[in-house]
């Protein structure tokens, strides 16, 4: 065990120095999360247009189970997409296991329901206002789903965000279908857990304040954009 | 009851032409009802209204103008009776014809020509040359770029109609436009609807606006209660009220 002080101090040399290990465990993080929230996005987007202009019998039923989706366990995620991609799965022949690409399938499935459900709120609200407008314009529903995607766009920029978070930060579901395998599966939080558990502090710690100032940065770029389209009466 | 019986009739305003011809922006009403949880709040209106004419319906809050509008718009199904638009019943490719602008304007989260091109998109028109025609025509060139939501309330209103009339209608349903808009904005929304009615568009105009009403109709629809009260060409209605509550609404009197 490091003394926490030298771990820090470790960490911002790591950081500061642009070490080549962290530096290859960051853009797999963002490659991966970043990915995942596109298609995420392409999926999502559309279907929570799609619940919230929509009405048709088990419409209800259909937003409870998305809504409840939100709080998958990655851990079941990681088991269940473990399950169908590992040699005896239905999948295994595709031989993804511990690839990136397992790990984005997984990050999909864990941020899909929060986009389209935080979306279908976004954009029924946005609908509400529209509803007699578009109504009296005799527009089909594919032209209302674009109008209320486009015109919802700096609110849903903060679901994509929502999504992010989740991927960027979650543990449970990469560490299973990637297997934090060094150059090839190894993320941040991944790669947290375990110098954390060998006791290698200064990695862990230089990890964790990436993944902080990430966060950060992201979420400032939103605020900022946010603002600018409050600003001109875009939001 | 007797009152109440509604006084269904082509006004003089078009010379009695519309009896003729089924024109798509001759109206036909017949035993227009809407309920809501067991309230009428339109009850039972018959009425048929000229082509050419220009339509203003008034009544005090509550009377059920803007809810008739939105009947005749096809936004609201009536719970019985019929609306015939030149002797069909309202279908999409009527409404199509048609074009509403409501008391709140409804303006897109973007720019001055974006909330008009959406319409001419939508609607499958030649885009470019109308857009350039309505944006001059409507005193929106300078502003082209502007988000539509900075605009001012009277400017905001102003784009609504604007953008309404891109699409050409055969009929222009106005609710209350220019309620809550200073003198110049309401000036310039007047100005902009009697120029779509010179063009040929029939226009049916909900407002409360006395002065308003005596500006620009040719007749008027009057409702209290969601009865239809009194029909008649504009200078006889204002001259010679035939209902009670006509004349107390115009001396002032009828306030709900």
């Amino acid at each position: 065990m490091q003394d926490l002080g030298e771990a820090f101090s470790l960490a911002f040399g790591l950081v500061l120095a642009g070490d080549g290990d962290l530096m290859e465990i960051i853009l797999l993080s963002l490659q991966v999360s970043l990915t995942a929230i596109a298609i995420a996005a392409l999926l999502a987007l559309p279907l929570g247009a799609l619940l919230a202009v929509a009405r048709f019998p088990g419409r209800g039923a259909i937003l409870v189970l998305v809504n409840a989706l939100m709080g998958l366990p990655p851990v079941v995620v990681g088991l269940v997409v473990y399950v169908f991609l590992s040699r005896a799965g239905p999948l295994g022949w595709m031989g993804l296991l511990y690839t990136p690409t397992a790990m984005i399938i997984a990050q999909v499935i864990l941020v899909a329901p929060i986009i389209a459900a935080l979306s279908r709120q976004v954009l029924e609200d946005l609908h509400g206002e529209y509803a007699e407008q578009f109504q009296s314009l005799c527009l089909r529903r594919h032209q209302i789903i674009g109008a209320l995607l486009w015109d919802g766009r700096y609110s849903l920029l903060t679901v994509l965000l929502a999504g992010f978070g989740r991927a960027v930060a979650e543990v449970g579901a990469v560490i299973i279908v990637g297997g934090n395998i060094d150059h090839l599966t190894r993320v941040m939080t991944t790669a947290i857990a375990l110098e954390t558990s060998k006791g290698d502090l200064a990695l862990a710690l230089a990890l964790g304040i990436v993944l902080l100032a990430i966060a950060l940065t992201v979420n400032g770029l939103v605020m900022a954009l946010r603002a600018t389209a409050y600003r001109n009466a875009y939001a | 009851m007797l009152e109440r019986t509604p006084h269904a009739f082509v006004p003089s305003a078009d010379g009695g032409r519309s009896s003729a011809g089924l024109a798509s922006n001759h109206l036909k009403v017949t035993g227009l009802t809407l309920e809501v949880d067991g309230k009428r709040l339109v009850n039972d209106v018959n009425l048929e209204l000229a082509p050419a004419s220009f339509t203003v319906v008034m009544g005090p809050n509550g009377a059920g103008k803007s809810l008739l509008l939105r009947l005749l718009h096809g936004l609201v199904a009536p719970t019985s009776g019929e609306i015939h638009w030149g002797g069909r019943p309202l279908d999409d490719g009527l409404r199509k014809r048609q074009a509403m602008v409501f008391q709140r304007p409804v303006l897109l989260r973007r720019s001055v020509a974006a909330n008009i091109d959406f319409v001419l998109k939508g609607s499958g028109r030649a885009r470019r040359q109308r857009l350039q025609e309505i944006l001059e025509r409507t005193g929106f060139l300078a502003q082209a770029k502007q988000p539509a939501r900075s605009l001012s309330g009277g400017e905001q209103q102003r784009l609504a109609l604007a953008r309404a009339l891109a699409l050409e209608p055969e009929i222009l349903l106005l609710d209350e436009p220019s309620a809550s808009l200073d003198p110049a904005a309401v000036a310039a929304i007047e100005e902009i609807v009697r120029g779509a009615h010179a063009q040929g568009a029939k226009v049916i105009f909900v407002t409360h606006d006395l002065g308003q009403a005596k500006r620009l109709a040719d007749d008027i629809v009057f409702m209290h209660g969601g009865f239809l009260e009194e029909f008649a060409p504009a200078e006889q209605f204002f001259s010679k009220p035939r209902t009670e509550a006509a004349r107390a609404f115009l001396d002032g009197r009828l306030t709900y």
